[in-house]
């Protein structure tokens, strides 16, 4: 076994990284160890990307330790760099955690900086070229030959020619070199794309009461209606961080099934989300930021106004039914859709209500005839006994449900194929359907699940009940 | 004597509260059959709770047929809104190109999949209440707890204030005190055959078990006809003629 990661303190009594544990507990007799756990460690850098997200929405995950903030244009909020990384600092303590901060023009550079610079940096271009080789970040042998060529510190490439060092420690270098120096592009990738739109609420106080926090969220509502508003845009969908102050956050969104900007709406759906919550919201030591994204615009005209004044009331089911969805469950109320295809239980798609927008054109029935469609389906069909004339006779009695069922009037088979040019390997069984009623009047659907020549002793199937 | 004053005031005040928009005649939607027409005074209210229990389990498709029928009876283009709960869906689902056979364009439908029957009532209660609704089918299994009398009195008020069609489907139920308009009974009945024995239109046996102020009992057999959205009366096969209407007060 050997050590994974150290602290600060440890460092200072000389142990590092990859020593095993017998020599450091030779050493350091009390030293307290922990199992590694990679997959915590995740969990708790997702965690805190999470709460770095009050600085700005690019925050990219540097496993398996650090985090990268693009702070482009949101600095200000803070009053400047330098005031952020000290109300960083404060957080990160809150937190519970230790950490480097550093900030330089190119992603690379920054996190170089945090982990081999002497902190704070207060001359970036100095300190960049004094930086070890480590700082590029190459594997092990191209820093172990850039060492013996004498190559100790970034200053000591950067001024150097590029073809040469490409030819010599491979392009992987110059690469890195280049990203670093900021002479090549260098982007970040964010954890979440940033949302159309956007909008924060921040507390020198924090708040600790759930109710305070719904109404701030109507407020937000209120201050992103204004600017949808104006856009001529609406939402579908609305996402609530609620930034606790230890660092935790808690995430709620809702759905509508129409583009929307009514902040009363929006509001009576948070409501009735926080309701319907299985675990309720717990403020802690209160919540010291709030915001609203709306992730995707669509547009939305401006409210039309009824003839005897007020907004004209439409919609009012589909508005009842996105609350009933956002309080119980958004696939609990479903509109059903077509499928092109003919096997019966894979024709009809369930969709939740707040996704299905446009109605789908079902066909019109054949007019003079039965239904020919059972209104209650089995799926998976429900195998029973059948007594019917081998091969491709109709039934004539069929044993479902404890119960024998003579059949007096039958229509079919109606022969639905096999969906073969879906299958790799071109098979599939033929199913022959019949509709059939029994003496006391009841109308089921039966199928035999293949033809005598496609199998040895094909199984009946009930598979629907007619009206 | 101010005893009887203040007594008289008290009968007028209760008088009053219990005077509600009931008095105000339903709107009659007719489904076809004159006889049920004559038995209902002008055809099925809107705007009112009604029950439909399938005479057996195995009625059940039955049952849910006569109230999908009822919707597409009653309503052309209003949404219809069917709760079921998940035992039951996970049964069998609704289908929805069987709906369309019976002459309702899925489309209009919304299905609701409620957890237990507490959280039917609940949302059947806000559905019956939104007036944009047309026909709300409330498909309950067996005799649950919470649907009690007040449970039915509830839905019957919002219907009545909102004039959404409240049909309540009872599946392996038996006939409780409600608050029902009216009350039927389902059981699927031998289809008249077609060409070459096939199984014909669907064919009922309807039960009027009951009727608020209005004769019940009486019994009919009918077809339904999805092209033009309506019932016939079946010939009743056998030698069973009409004897309910012996003992009703058309006599």
């Amino acid at each position: 076994m050997r050590l994974v990661a150290c602290n600060a303190a440890v460092h200072a009594l000389g142990l590092a990284p990859g020593l095993p544990l017998a020599d450091a507990r030779v050493r350091v007799p009390d030293l307290a160890v922990a199992d590694a756990d990679p997959a915590a460690d995740a969990r708790l850098l997702a965690r805190l990307a999470d709460a770095c997200d009050r600085y700005t929405p690019m925050v990219a995950l540097d496993p398996p330790a650090g985090l990268t903030l693009d702070i482009t244009g949101s600095a200000h909020v803070f009053g400047g760099e330098t005031a952020m990384l000290t109300d960083l600092g404060r957080q990160t303590m809150r937190w519970g955690v230790e950490g480097q901060a550093a900030f330089a023009d190119t992603p690379e550079a920054a996190q170089a900086l945090a982990r081999h610079a002497d902190l704070p940096v207060t001359d970036e271009a100095g300190a960049i070229h004094a930086l070890p080789i480590a700082g590029l970040r190459l594997d092990p042998e191209t820093v172990t030959a850039l060492r013996r060529a004498g190559l100790r510190t970034i200053g000591d490439l950067a001024d150097r020619p590029t073809a040469p060092l490409a030819a010599r420690f491979g392009t992987a270098a110059t690469d890195a070199l280049a990203r670093l120096l900021g002479r090549a592009d260098s982007r970040l990738t964010p954890r979440r794309s940033p949302p159309a739109l956007r909008v924060d609420r921040r507390f020198a106080e924090p708040i600790a009461r759930a109710e305070d926090a719904l109404g701030v969220i109507g407020d937000l509502a209120r201050e992103a209606a204004v600017t949808m508003d104006a856009r001529g845009e609406g939402g579908r969908r609305f996402a609530v961080r609620l930034f606790r102050s230890d660092g935790a956050t808690r995430d709620l969104a809702v759905e509508t099934s129409l583009p929307t900007r009514d902040p009363a709406l929006v509001l009576r759906l948070f409501g009735e989300r926080i309701d319907g919550l299985a675990d309720p919201i717990d403020p802690g030591f209160g919540f010291d930021l709030i915001r609203l994204a709306v992730p995707v615009l669509a547009p939305l005209a401006p409210a039309q106004l009824a003839l005897d004044g007020g907004e004209a009331r439409d919609g009012e089911m589909i508005a009842l039914i996105d609350r009933l969805g956002t309080r119980m469950g958004r696939a609990r109320f479903r509109r059903l859709v077509p499928r092109d295809t003919h096997i019966p239980e894979q024709r009809v798609r369930a969709l939740p209500a707040v996704e299905a927008c446009a109605p789908m054109p079902w066909g019109e029935p054949t007019p003079g005839e039965p239904p020919l469609r059972p209104l209650h389906l089995f799926d998976p069909p429900q195998p029973i006994e059948v007594t019917a004339e081998v091969p491709d006779g109709p039934p004539r009695c069929f044993h479902w449900r404890r119960t024998t069922h003579t059949i007096v009037r039958y229509e079919g088979p109606e022969r639905i194929a096999a969906e073969w040019w879906r299958r790799a390997d071109n098979a599939g069984l033929t199913r022959d359907y019949y509709r059939v009623e029994d003496t006391s009047g009841r109308r089921f659907w039966v199928f035999r699940n293949g033809l005598y020549r496609e199998k040895d002793d094909p199984r009946w199937y009930m598979h629907g009940l007619f009206a | 004597m101010s005893h009887s004053v203040s007594l008289k005031a008290l009968r007028r005040k209760v008088a009053a509260l219990e005077r509600r928009p009931a008095a105000v005649p339903a709107a009659r939607a007719a489904l076809g059959v004159p006889a049920i027409e004559a038995a209902l005074g002008g055809g099925l209210a809107r705007g009112r709770l009604h029950e439909i229990f399938a005479a057996t389990p195995g009625d059940v498709a039955a049952a849910a047929g006569f109230a999908a029928m009822l919707a597409a009876r009653l309503g052309d283009t209003a949404p219809i809104v069917w709760l079921r709960q998940d035992e039951a869906e996970r049964t069998a689902h609704l289908h929805a190109p069987g709906l369309a056979e019976l002459g309702i364009d899925p489309a209009r439908l919304v299905l609701g999949v409620a957890a237990d029957p507490l959280m039917l009532l609940r949302v059947a209660a806000e559905i019956v209440r939104c007036d944009e609704v047309g026909v709300a089918v409330i498909e309950s299994w067996r005799q649950p707890r919470p649907l009690d009398l007040t449970a039915s009195r509830r839905l019957a008020v919002a219907a009545e204030a909102s004039g959404v069609t409240a049909l309540m489907l009872r599946v392996d139920a038996a006939p409780a005190p409600s608050a029902a308009h009216t009350r039927w009974q389902v059981a699927a009945a031998p289809s008249q055959p077609l060409e070459a024995k096939a199984p014909g239109f669907p064919a009922l046996d309807l039960t009027l078990l009951r009727q608020r102020g209005g004769v019940a009992g009486q019994h009919w057999r009918v077809e339904w006809d999805r092209d033009a959205r309506g019932f016939a009366e079946a010939p009743l096969s056998g030698v069973m003629v009409p004897l309910a209407e012996h003992g009703s007060a058309a006599a």
